[in-house]
């Protein structure tokens, strides 16, 4: 796109250079000084051209990049009516994604800490009534007990109908509840389109900038890699934990590691 | 016993505070990073301090580091329950003296092993 303006750029302003520069020793050879002088101020003029369309091809570049940024120019200061840039729209969707897991997370143990105890009672309840049931079976019991086990089991009967159906709510709740992960991941994806497409921009962006550096002659260090990362410093789950040296793949490899250290 | 259960999450707060209930432990309290519970700890008689790592505000690492450098805390035993899993970190983790460490996602049997483990080796 923009690159091969600066190229054509460039290369004029190489072959004025160039003719400057034999005129300027045909000058000297004569010792005609006063015009020698006038080609150099020239070649200064030629120069400050050239890094002044630069820089305004660099500019005009940057402001394109930035407009396919999908930014903002005021992040935080919206009209209203107006549509939020794609990256502020990507933030509330990552939010978005934090509030989805997390509420799905509560109900999903709302709906166990629900369930927990009503299978947790009937089995407490099914116990003692098996315990009774087998002395019934071996004739050990009196009548007046074989009519308290009558009624018992009629009423576990009825908790366990009441029970099974709690139960049966609270799982279908929990499958329900599992919809986040469909969700999410559809804006997730979204997001990481978005990213893609940034990626690519960026890119482009820096082959224009590096051109103008080559062209213009600007020429700074090597910024080094990041020297403030420390090793330890915290990243969250590890997403390719398999295909890194310096990263434990399981609770055994992190067994391993404390017991070579004497843990 | 008491027990503070650290972590910007409140969904992993919760999840550690249910197996930790199944295993008998009840009197578990929250926060959600070091800045907030350190003044806890400082004040209250904690006996257990299961952290995460990664956290704004003060980090479990960091929170463990000032635990240690407190010598009315030196002593507490801390499990660290994160999702880093750099071999950089969890040496950091052992020099600066923790007690167990436990890579998120983990399991219930897990949790409950490294618990025992920390207790049997504290008790004895």
């Amino acid at each position: 796109m923009e690159a091969p303006i600066s190229l054509r750029n460039g290369e004029q302003f190489v072959a004025e250079l160039k003719d400057c520069a034999k005129l300027l020793v045909e000058k000297l050879q004569n010792n005609n000084f006063e015009e020698a002088s006038t080609l150099i101020h020239n070649m200064y003029e030629v120069r400050d051209r050239h890094i002044f369309n630069s820089v305004g091809q660099l500019t005009r570049a940057l402001h394109s990049a930035i407009v396919n940024f999908h930014v903002d120019s005021a992040v935080h200061a919206h009209q209203p009516g107006e549509a939020p840039s794609e990256i502020s729209d990507a933030t509330d969707r990552l939010q978005f994604v934090i509030r989805m897991t997390q509420e799905a997370a509560e109900k999903t143990m709302d709906r166990v800490e629900a369930a927990a105890p009503i299978a947790m009672n009937l089995g407490r309840e099914a116990t003692i009534l098996r315990k009774e049931w087998e002395k019934m079976r071996r004739r050990e019991i009196n009548i007046s007990e074989f009519g308290d086990l009558y009624e018992r089991v009629g009423d576990f009967l009825l908790q366990m109908n009441e029970g099974a159906d709690l139960l049966s709510e609270n799982l279908q709740a929990i499958i329900l509840e599992q919809g986040f992960q469909d969700l999410t991941g559809q804006v997730l994806r979204k997001v990481i389109g978005l990213v893609t497409d940034v990626e690519c921009e960026l890119v482009n962006l820096m082959r224009i900038a590096c051109q103008v550096e080559k062209i213009t002659g600007i020429s700074h260090e090597v910024a080094e890699a990041d020297g403030n990362v420390k090793k330890t410093d915290a990243e969250g789950p590890q997403i390719h934990a398999a295909k890194r040296d310096d990263v434990v793949s399981g609770q055994d490899d992190v067994d391993d590691l404390l017991s070579s250290l004497g843990f | 016993m008491k027990i503070l259960i650290v972590d910007d999450f409140s969904t992993m707060r919760r999840i550690i505070k249910n197996l930790l209930r199944d295993l008998g432990f009840t009197n578990t309290h929250e926060a959600d990073d070091g800045v907030t519970a350190l003044p806890m700890l400082r004040s209250g008689d904690f006996a257990f301090l299961v952290t995460d790592w990664n956290m704004p505000g003060m980090t479990g690492i960091n929170l463990l580091k000032e635990v240690r450098a407190d010598p009315k805390l030196a002593s507490l035993p801390v499990l660290m329950v994160t999702a880093e899993a750099k071999r950089d970190q969890i040496i950091e983790a052992a020099q600066a003296g923790v007690n167990g460490y436990v890579v998120k996602p983990f399991t219930a049997q897990v949790l409950k092993e490294k618990i025992d483990k920390i207790f049997e080796r504290v008790g004895g």
